[in-house]
């Protein structure tokens, strides 16, 4: 790890005056789970770290009329032990639980799952973003097992954040804040994914902090998360898929899902929400909508399994959110 | 280990602190000792901006203060074993991932690897070190023993400390959640059936035991 400076500010003014305008100058530590194994491995190496556990505004779950806020500090384990959580938006508490270690649980912040950095073998290598190595990417032809069957390229790493794909589904907003205003974006629009070797996979600049998720509420949405992975312990998942139904009676009014862990960005299964719109919830509408979630995949040479996966993932988390799971 | 046997860091140290003293009250020139330097810069400048030479912390260890001097990149893992020779949390994967390096902060299991020390000031850390009483091992690892819940031994620390965590939040536990709770922490030897078999009688014995 590069030696840097550090402070532990008490306040979002005080840490917003120790960030940088270049990539590089300071780094933004939360929880660390990811922070700390980028410097080790000197994918990043900040001159500077500021620590924002200190800063008390960017903490707290706060329930209310309005939906749900989540401070940027919270934990996944306090997420895990909200009761509003719990109840009102089961696709987000099943995306926290698939975290599947307690040390991680309990150090891991919401805010540090979205801004985390990819998972990718080639970025954390040192291939950059897109793994290039003499101006072509390494992924079509290398292991790819893990990568993106969605998206097309040029970038091919997956998506890592665990929350993206429920908050999206959810509909929910994340606030960044600069020292000279701030920003109200969709968690959607919040995920990029990369065209350059020189932009990054999230819309947060900088100077920035993500203080806050906004999520709207959930009473009455049918929502959950389903994910399928290799091993029951501590592992990144192979595909997740996260619904949320806005019900008319027994009518679908309104259908959102969203895959993890396919694309450079959480993954908008738009022909699977289409084909379940206005229409019931019955075995055989889940069963078009789950064909239809594969839609539109390119997969490589090593991930064609991944489209099987997530249908079958789009189909157990239609189910469980029908309550048929 | 001293300062005095470290000039080289020693010197560094000293150059963070007149640094922030100047920065701090706008002082350009002055001699004066290391110690009223640290207190100015803490007292002046805020928020401060520690390193990225080494700097002095105080860690609140199994209910007993330790002062050392780290660089803020020191994780609180290297700063037990190789500042204050408390060697049982393990250094395997040095990522997250393992659990060889658990211990518990502020009630909670966390990977010592992963925190960086200066960041753990203030907090009560638990290592294994700190669990026996009276020279009678824990009742975590009394079990270990009796279930053979170890091979190369290697995990068992990680292990250990993330059982006493885990069973101080589920205090009767299920094997099913025995399993999901112990779900951070890796064995390659493959011990995990003793392990979960000594975290259930681990359960059983301490159940009324209130200080075990």
């Amino acid at each position: 790890m590069q030696a840097f400076e550090y402070a532990s500010p008490s306040t979002l003014h005080e840490a917003l005056a120790l960030l940088g305008s270049q990539w590089g100058e300071a780094d933004v530590l939360a929880g660390g789970t990811d922070q700390i194994s980028l410097m080790k491995d000197f994918i990043h190496t900040p001159k500077r770290v500021v620590n924002i556990k200190g800063v008390k505004e960017l903490g707290g779950i706060h329930h209310s009329a309005q939906g749900l806020r989540i401070g940027a500090t919270v934990t996944f384990d306090e997420l895990a032990g909200n009761p509003a959580v719990r109840t009102e938006y089961p696709a987000l508490h099943s995306a926290v639980m698939g975290v599947a270690s307690p040390q991680i649980r309990n150090m891991g912040t919401a805010g540090g799952d979205l801004c985390q950095r990819p998972r990718c073998w080639y970025y954390r290598r040192g291939f950059g973003l897109l793994a290039l190595q003499d101006g072509k990417s390494l992924v079509p032809n290398g292991d790819n097992r893990y990568h993106a069957i969605f998206g097309g390229g040029p970038a091919y790493f997956v998506s890592p954040s665990s929350l993206g794909p429920a908050l999206i589904a959810l509909g929910a907003k994340v606030k960044l804040v600069s020292a000279s205003g701030q920003r109200v974006i969709s968690a959607e629009k919040f995920f990029v994914s990369p065209q350059n070797e020189s932009s990054r996979e999230t819309a947060l600049l900088p100077n920035e902090i993500l203080t806050e998720i906004q999520v709207p509420p959930a009473r009455g949405v049918k929502n959950a998360t389903y994910e399928i992975r290799q091993k029951e312990a501590l592992d990144w998942p192979l595909v997740t898929a996260s619904v949320a139904l806005q019900m008319q009676g027994s009518t679908v009014s309104k259908c959102s899902i969203v895959l993890g862990h396919v694309a450079p960005t959480p993954w908008s299964a738009a022909k699977a929400s289409q084909a379940l719109d206005g229409k019931a919830l019955t075995p055989e509408t889940i069963q078009q909508a789950a064909e239809a979630a594969g839609d539109g995949a390119t997969p490589l040479s090593g991930n064609e399994y991944k489209v099987k996966l997530a249908r079958v993932a789009v189909k157990r988390a239609l189910l469980e959110a029908s309550g048929k799971g | 280990m001293s300062l005095k046997q470290e000039p080289e860091k020693r010197k560094r140290k000293s150059n963070f602190s007149r640094r922030g003293f100047l920065q701090g009250v706008g002082i350009t020139s002055g001699v004066l000792t290391t110690g009223v330097l640290e207190k100015e810069a803490e007292a002046q400048s805020s928020p401060k901006v520690a390193g990225p030479g080494e700097v002095p912390i105080t860690l609140q260890i199994n209910g007993r203060p330790y002062k050392t001097s780290v660089e803020p990149r020191t994780t609180l893992l290297d700063a037990l074993r190789h500042r204050l020779d408390l060697t049982a949390a393990k250094r395997v994967c040095d990522r997250g991932t393992c659990g060889a390096c658990t211990v518990i902060v502020d009630g909670k299991v966390m990977y010592s690897c992963t925190v960086l020390a200066i960041d753990a000031q203030g907090r009560q850390i638990q290592t294994l070190e700190g669990l026996a009483q009276n020279g009678k091992p824990h009742a975590v690892s009394r079990a270990f023993v009796a279930n053979d819940a170890q091979q190369c031994g290697y995990c068992t620390p990680g292990f250990v400390m993330a059982a006493k965590g885990f069973l101080d939040k589920n205090p009767n536990p299920t094997y099913e959640e025995v399993k999901s709770g112990l779900g951070g922490n890796l064995c390659r030897c493959g011990t995990y059936m003793g392990v979960r078999k000594a975290v259930l009688d681990a359960a059983k014995e301490m159940k009324g035991a209130k200080n075990a």
